[in-house]
């Protein structure tokens, strides 16, 4: 059964319930999350990062991507989390966000997984506000829930700023 | 020349080569439909854009051979080898026309119609035979090309009756009149004369006037603009490769790839100053616009004003061009809007009916400096304090304690305007706040001075480019950050034992540097950088005893930035930083350094305005201006030296050409005088001590002095020091050859007097011998002394400051009258005849005719002491005339004149 769904990635199902998306998954505070593979551009391990003066506290930095300048976003302060514990790991995945790279900090990158349309459901609303603005739905696992990261809205700091 | 007739002289001259081979291509191949629509849609493409510019005759000539061809495409007619050459024919009429045109912007006077005839007979299918009207008009034509070729300033009748332009041009500064009562509309042209092009015709640049390639389609290409960009981006990233490179063999010591590493580092260099040049132009682009402004401006509110614009030619980058386009078309409308004023207030005010827009553009190290400057009312400082008070920018009390400066750049806050009304033009209170924005956001600076009822004066300073920069790279609290070093002036090292130390005034770190106060922003204050425990000596955190203060220059204000410590420099490619951090001022974006780790670009601009800089800049104005002049005045580079005796003896560097050794054995004697051959020339040696021998052979230091062609080597025994003190010369002396005695570096030194040495070498180098003079006057007395040669500055100077005076030297007419709107007062002003840009005698009419240093007492000092020049200069204003040669009569002109100005008053 699993090969099937694979291949139904590609061809989408003509039923429409087969059909699937790939997902990066990575892990901030314990939860689940993804990001759709074709954001996705680079994972990251530890980096040199330059702090960044006076910048907001979520920006943790910025670093060099093989001659580009990213930008790097500590995802667990956007999100409202407690800060990171000291010594814990780290991991990075790269997007892109208009014409500029972004850099998302999080505490340790998964495996690319292949979710079906079916098992989206969207937030539930009695969700922690900030958490619900980056949400953009959640997929039911067999064992956990997994939280889908709004990218665009993440980093989407003119809009924010207005709200 | 105008853009738009430029790209289509370009364009229609490519055409025309494609269509030549194509031409001969279809002659080969008549039944080629492809190459038949190719042809016809390039001719269609010239007559269109002919009709669209306006030029009738080219576009009739292309039209008949559009017709002929539209009938070749649809079959009507065969392609033979008569209607290939009759098109051809058509072809270099084109070509010929478009060739007065590139020389004249306008079409040629001449008559096309034998061979439109025959174009069109052999459109309806007749028989094309060669015409003797139309080798006469061929014949005619090439005689108007070259008559615009050597005339062509003089406008034709069609186009004077047209409000053309008078046009001069000379090497690059354009003048263009718009006379205000010129009448609108022009008398239509009959259809098929030629109709001038609504530019001013330019004189011709060709001076041989013979018929030639066109120069604009052979020297250039068209490039699209994103490959440049594209290319420029792959160089900066090939700069900050080799950055890395260059990094990596500095950890090495003995590394094999030291020599390519060299020769890479070169030729990088070299390919990025090539991509930077591609990417220069001609300031000129972003005026193209402004003469049509300010002529439809003249026409709109019935003045009459003049637009001079120097320095057309000046380059730089695109897209800096791009970015200034708008704020200076901005700022030059305001002048004319309200800065000039109506031709009877001009008049009533004294001043010549037609206002003046002067443009003027230079560079001035890695800077342009655009000047706007307008002889109009200038500011009405009145006015911006009302408006200033009314909108509760300051209290009446704050803009009495304010200097005029100050107040001025309140004009540059949003919603202040000073026009009476709006008009369609300007005084809509938008714009000067954005015109400064949009200047410092390019890192440029805007200064703005106005004397009211003689005209405001702008400054743009902006930097040649944005996207390859030279910057220094320090530290502060553990991170590193890069500052442009266009803004950095010096660096400071300070620490408590040193002799820079940083003080406190209820906890602001100030700076004593050279006699003033320099205001210091700490860093890592700024920043919030929290302390990072580092065993960095002497750091003490929160006192910061030591560290380094770079002193940075934003406009006319100074100030120092506290930093840990300094790097290098480094090119940097700045990179704009994400939308998230852009609104953080302090930083103009960041870049990857050589060693591969990203830093943050300070924003010295930022700094200043998040440190309070209209408060402070005034006091640093005048701060910059005492520093300028008391270098000008007290403080000297003085080269000290031993010669005969064991004082030490010194002479104002600035006097020095150069220090050199000779070989004694190169030593001749001519002349009963010893001469070294120097530099293609025969240089005299003067020895400081009389009946000391030369010795024959070794080597002998000289100091070369030079003026003009001439150079004179004074011989010491040894060149001991350069010391930068003040010129303060506490004894007389009575001996030859020297001006006294003054402390120089802590040790009694004699100031030896380089004139007397001079006439020594050159009998004519001044006239006669010198006997000191003590002025005999009370101390005081102020001069201001503009020669153009900085040589007899330099000489007079000194001479006049032993002699009692307390001398401000000024180079030219132009920096004396800045002084004089400045605010300075002199008693006597001493005043060069010869000089650049402005000479004596206009200098002493400006002077007498209009401003506070009417009643000054002028002295000329010239070469030319003839009767008709002494004349010239009385009815000039002078009040004496001395000859620049003779200081002792200068010394008794400047007494008689000074004690007759003290028996008055």
């Amino acid at each position: 059964m699993n090969a099937s769904t694979e291949i139904s990635g590609q061809a989408s199902g003509v039923d429409g319930y087969a059909e699937t998306q790939d997902f990066v998954t990575f892990v901030i505070a314990n939860q689940l999350f993804g990001i759709s593979v074709l954001q996705v551009q680079d994972v990251l391990a530890a980096h040199r990062i330059t702090r960044i003066p006076l910048a907001p506290p979520e920006i943790a930095g910025s670093l060099n991507l093989r001659g580009r300048v990213v930008t790097v976003i500590d995802v667990r302060r956007r999100l409202g989390l407690n800060r990171r514990e000291a010594g814990g790991s780290v991991m990075s995945i790269v997007v892109e966000h208009g014409q500029d790279l972004y850099s998302l900090m999080v505490d340790s990158v998964g495996e690319v997984l292949a979710l079906a349309t079916s098992d989206f459901d969207s937030n539930p609303p009695t969700l922690d506000p900030q958490f619900r603005e980056y949400s953009a739905g959640i997929y039911r696992l067999d064992a956990k829930l997994l939280v889908v990261l709004d990218v665009d809205r993440l980093l989407d700091y003119g809009r924010s700023a207005v709200a | 020349m105008d853009d738009l007739l430029n790209e289509f002289l370009t364009e229609t001259n490519e055409s025309l080569a494609v269509l030549d081979v194509e031409l001969v291509k279809l002659e080969q191949n008549p039944n080629d439909p492809d190459l038949l629509s190719n042809i016809f849609r390039l001719m269609h493409t010239i007559k269109g854009t002919c009709g669209f510019l306006g030029l009738p005759r080219l576009e009739a000539v292309a039209h008949a051979g559009e017709n002929v061809l539209g009938k070749v495409r649809d079959g009507e007619l065969e392609v033979t080898p008569v209607a290939v050459s009759l098109i051809l024919e058509c072809l270099d009429q084109i070509r010929m026309i478009l060739m007065v045109l590139e020389e004249s912007e306008s079409e040629p006077e001449g008559d096309d119609s034998g061979l439109i005839g025959r174009l069109n007979a052999l459109a309806s299918g007749d028989d094309p035979k060669p015409q003797e009207a139309e080798v006469a008009a061929v014949e005619q034509l090439a005689g108007a090309a070259e008559d615009a070729a050597t005339d062509s300033a003089v406008a034709e009748p069609s186009a004077a009756e047209e409000d053309a332009q008078a046009a001069s041009s000379d090497e690059g500064d354009a003048v263009q009149e718009a006379p205000a009562e010129t009448p609108a509309a022009a008398p239509e042209p009959a259809a098929p004369k030629p109709k001038a092009q609504p530019q001013p015709a330019k004189p011709a640049s060709a001076e041989d006037g013979a018929p030639k390639e066109s120069a604009v389609a052979h020297q250039s290409i068209r490039v699209h603009v994103d490959l440049l960009e594209n290319l420029m981006t792959m160089v900066s990233e090939l700069v900050l490769t080799r950055n890395q490179c260059l990094q990596i063999l500095r950890t090495q010591k003995e590394s094999d790839f030291q020599a390519p590493l060299q020769r890479l580092n070169h030729v990088v260099s070299e390919l990025q100053e090539g991509v930077m040049k591609t990417r220069m132009q001609p300031i000129g682009n972003a005026w193209a616009k402004l003469p049509r402004i300010i002529r439809d401006l003249s026409h709109e509110l019935g003045k009459k004003m003049n637009l001079v614009m120097k320095g057309a030619d000046t380059e730089l980058d695109r897209q800096v061009l791009e970015l200034i386009k708008d704020p200076l078309t901005h700022m030059v409308r305001n002048s004319a809007d309200h800065g000039l004023e109506m031709p009877d207030e001009r008049v009533a005010a004294g001043k010549s009916e037609t206002g003046t827009v002067l443009l003027n553009a230079f560079h001035e190290g890695g800077h342009i400096i655009i000047e706007i400057t307008d002889d109009g009312r200038g500011l009405a400082m009145d006015k911006i304090k009302q408006k200033v008070i009314r909108d509760g920018l300051a209290t009446e009390s704050e803009l009495e304690s304010m200097s005029d400066k100050q107040i001025m750049r309140y004009i540059f806050k949003a919603g202040v305007s000073t026009a009476k009304q709006v008009t369609a033009v300007s005084g809509r209170g938008v714009g000067m706040d954005v015109v400064r924005n949009n200047i410092e956001k390019i890192g440029g600076t805007i200064d703005l001075s106005s004397v009211e009822g003689r005209g405001t004066k702008c400054l743009i300073k902006i930097p040649l480019t944005l996207a390859i920069v030279s910057a220094l790279v320090v530290e502060c609290g553990g991170e590193r950050f890069a500052i442009p070093q266009l803004s950095v002036v010096e660096l400071v090292r300070a620490s408590s034992n040193s002799e820079h130390t940083i003080e406190r005034i209820n906890g602001t770190p100030v700076l004593r540097l050279r006699n003033r106060l320099l205001p210091l922003v700490n860093l890592r204050e700024l920043l919030n950088l929290e302390i990072v425990e580092r065993d960095q000596v002497g750091v003490e955190t929160g006192q910061s005893v030591h560290g380094f203060i770079v002193v940075a220059q934003v406009g006319a204000y100074s100030f120092g930035i506290i930093v840990d410590r300094v790097f290098d420099t480094e090119e940097i490619v700045v990179k704009p930083v994400a939308p998230i951090l852009r609104d953080i001022a302090l930083f103009s974006g960041n870049t990857i350094l050589g060693d591969g780790s990203v830093v943050m670009i300070l924003d010295p601009n930022g700094i200043a305005a998040a440190t309070g800089e209209i408060t402070v800049a005034e006091d640093s104005l005048q701060a910059e201006a005492e520093r300028r002049s008391s270098q000008g005045r007290t403080k000297m580079a003085m080269l000290v030296f031993r010669a005969s005796g064991d004082t030490p003896k010194a002479v104002p560097l600035s006097l020095v050409a150069r220090l050199e050794e000779i070989d004694l054995a190169k030593v001749e004697r001519s002349n009963s005088q010893h001469v070294v051959q120097y530099r293609g020339q025969l240089m005299p040696l003067v020895q400081m001590g009389e009946g000391v021998e030369l010795a024959t052979e070794g080597r002998q230091p000289v100091l070369v002095f030079a003026d003009g062609g001439r150079s004179m080597g004074l011989v010491v025994r040894e060149i001991v020091d350069i010391v930068e003190d003040r010129m303060d010369v506490e004894l007389t002396s009575n001996r030859t050859g020297f001006l006294g005695s003054a402390i120089v570096g802590g040790q009694a030194t004699d100031i030896i007097d380089a004139g007397y040495y001079l006439t020594k070498a050159f009998q004519d180098w001044f006239g006669g011998d010198r006997t000191q003079q003590a002025a005999g006057l009370p101390g005081g007395r102020r001069i201001l002394l503009i020669d153009d040669s900085p040589f007899f500055r330099n000489l007079l100077a000194p001479l006049l400051t032993v002699a009692g005076y307390e001398v401000t030297a000024v180079e030219g007419a132009d920096q004396a009258l800045e002084l004089c709107e400045a605010g300075m007062d002199y008693d006597v002003i001493v005043s060069d005849i010869e000089m650049p840009d402005m000479d004596g005698f206009d200098f002493a009419q400006e002077i007498k005719a209009n401003s506070r240093w009417s009643q000054t007492p002028l002295l000329a000092l010239s070469s030319h002491t003839s009767p008709q020049d002494l004349a010239r200069g009385r009815s000039a204003g002078f009040d004496d005339y001395v000859a620049k040669a003779d200081r002792d009569a200068l010394l008794d002109a400047l007494q008689e004149t000074l004690s007759h100005v003290r028996g008055a008053a």
